[in-house]
């Protein structure tokens, strides 16, 4: 994992901390982009065809209104999204990606053109391999038209600034040391993708630590909904004097 | 994790300014532009949420709360550190400054892929002299048809397809071929040589065939209001590709890759200049090339103006800053 982050001086003095994308986020984003621009596309087609009546043959004057548009809706899609969203396009915006320039800042117009010029390369011979290959063989994770611009593909993960103010409730509200806190509310919030049977074990190894005096057999006994709630209690609550420091790990590890 | 009642403290009395500067982020990102006074708060709240960062790092490195605080920290510094779009400022500096300053370190490049080109085409013609059966590796059947029924391809393409589809169709295609000219060179230059010679030998091949047949005049007719600018966009174009294999076979910075970048960001706006052209002259070859109206002292005309405006952008002498002494 550290390999994947880079750290950017600011002027600040302290470092920025970026976590770059690798080939499968990246290729999450694309397909996210190309089924939209094709279906952006398609559309333009069919409105063109059917509402407006225009003929899709490539040797009439209606291609000028028909096929034109739907060309560079499909190959323009990036370039013109890119520019005019500052390197955030749709897709990316799904996959909770970032496109940065290697300050960690807004890239400009030239990089953004320019990363899009070699997508020409990056396609290459098909299904974009050669730009594939790059991301899995470069330092950091970048294709060749972020070589080239001077690009990186960062995740940014905003809902983790948003959990901050979260954090502020909780920490008011419970006396849990804050380890634990962050740790309860992580469970929470994951509870409903874990496996019953994992969060199950979570749950009573959790409870067990934080919970003074429970039995341990008694909390197996538990069902999937008691345990959510008694966890979820815990933020509310709660005994500081009940936890030991290692309590979190264990439990991260489980 | 340090201390839970001071880090408990600390959470509660920050976590105010946090909220703040979470909404403001997300204030800044929808809209485009900010005030100087949002400009300065922004850098104040970056300043604090630096000082914050520290200290969350330091006393609970792996806590939700740093993580949260790394990424509220990115996500200003990427706000603050966008650069102001420059609109009609920028342009005017893009013709007066960069495209001359490229166009001049690429001066030699230029001639040399003119003289590759201009070679190919003469080996070209030599082939198809020597040994005409080999015109089938430079011209489709169609084409080679046409010909040996003493027409050129070109006559009467515009009762079968309209002009303006023609202009777009040529644009886009010449378009993609300069770009690839350009991209070519992240081989080490040796795709933008494959393209520019196979561009020469193209035309070489086709001139010595059509000559054959009595058509050469028709053809010289046909290209020369458009292909004087045409071939030296893909001479500049593979100039640009060369300069940019060059980067990375022998790097003028630190590491290939930052020469690389560096390179391309240089010659880059060349490209952008190379494109508007090529635009001009897909409408050339849409509307004017293929009409046979226009006598041969027009075409000639059009293509030496057009060649002349392509220098003086080149130059930087159509934009040139009079007032500059």
């Amino acid at each position: 994992m550290a390999d994947d982050q880079i750290f950017v001086h600011s002027a600040t003095g302290v470092d920025l901390t970026l976590t770059v994308a690798g080939p499968g986020s990246r290729g999450y984003a694309f397909v996210i982009d190309w089924h939209i621009r094709l279906l952006l596309a398609g559309a333009w087609l069919l409105l063109a065809s059917f509402v407006l009546k225009l003929s899709l043959s490539a040797r009439s004057q209606d291609a000028l209104l028909s096929l034109l548009p739907a060309a560079v809706i499909y190959f323009l899609y990036h370039p013109i999204l890119e520019v005019a969203l500052r390197g955030r396009t749709p897709g990316k915006r799904m996959a909770g990606l970032v496109l940065v320039n290697r300050s960690g800042g807004t890239p400009g117009t030239a990089a953004l053109l320019i990363r899009n010029l070699f997508r020409l390369i990056d396609s290459l011979p098909a299904f974009y391999v050669v730009g594939l290959v790059s991301c899995f063989f470069t330092a950091n994770r970048v294709r060749i038209g972020d070589m080239a611009a001077g690009t990186l593909l960062v995740l940014g993960d905003a809902a983790a600034g948003k959990s901050l103010s979260h954090l502020e409730t909780l920490a008011a509200g419970s006396r849990l040391p804050l380890d634990a806190l962050e740790l309860v509310d992580q469970v929470l919030e994951r509870w409903a993708s874990l496996e019953p049977r994992h969060r199950s074990q979570i749950a009573c190894m959790l409870l067990a630590r934080l919970e003074p005096g429970s039995d341990a057999a008694h909390l197996s006994t538990l069902s999937d909904m008691e345990l959510h709630a008694r966890v979820a209690a815990l933020l509310d609550g709660g005994d500081a004097q009940a936890h030991e420091p290692a309590a979190g790990d264990e439990a991260t590890s489980g | 994790m340090a201390d839970n009642s001071d880090m408990r403290t600390w959470i509660i009395a920050r976590a105010g300014a946090w909220r703040g500067i979470v909404q403001s982020v997300a204030e800044l990102r929808r809209r485009q532009r900010a005030t100087v006074e949002e400009a300065l708060s922004a850098v104040e709240a970056y300043r604090g949420l630096a000082r914050d960062l520290a200290t969350s790092r330091r006393l609970a490195p792996d806590s939700r709360t740093t993580a949260g605080l790394e990424s509220l920290y990115a996500q200003l510094h990427t706000l603050i550190s966008h650069r102001p779009r420059g609109g009609a400022a920028a342009l005017l500096a893009l013709l007066r400054v960069d495209i001359p300053a490229a166009a001049h370190e690429l001066r030699s490049r230029i001639a040399g892929m003119a003289l590759l080109m201009a070679a190919s085409a003469v080996a070209g013609w030599w082939i198809i002299t020597t040994f005409p059966a080999l015109i089938t590796l430079f011209a489709g059947e169609e084409m080679i048809e046409h010909v040996e029924h003493g027409r050129l391809w070109t006559e009467g393409i515009v009762n079968i397809t309209p002009s303006s589809i023609l202009s777009v169709r040529i644009l886009a295609n010449n378009i993609v071929v300069s770009v690839l000219a350009f991209c070519a060179g992240i081989f080490l230059g040796l795709g933008t040589f494959y393209l520019v010679a196979l561009n020469g030998l193209m035309l070489g091949g086709v001139f010595a065939f059509v000559h054959q047949h009595g058509l050469a005049a028709a053809l010289f007719k046909f290209i020369i209001a458009h292909g004087p600018v045409e071939l030296s966009v893909i001479c500049v174009a593979g100039a640009a590709g060369v300069a940019l294999g060059e980067s990375i076979v022998r790097p003028a910075l630190g590491t290939r890759r930052d020469s690389f970048q560096a390179c391309a960001h240089r010659v880059a706006p060349l490209l952008l200049l190379c494109a508007a052209l090529l635009v001009g002259c897909g409408f050339i070859e849409g509307f004017v090339s293929p009409d046979p109206r226009y006598p041969l002292s027009s075409r000639i005309t059009i293509g030496s103006c057009y060649w002349v405006v392509m220098w003086a952008l080149l130059s930087g002498r159509l934009f040139a800053n009079r007032a500059t002494p």
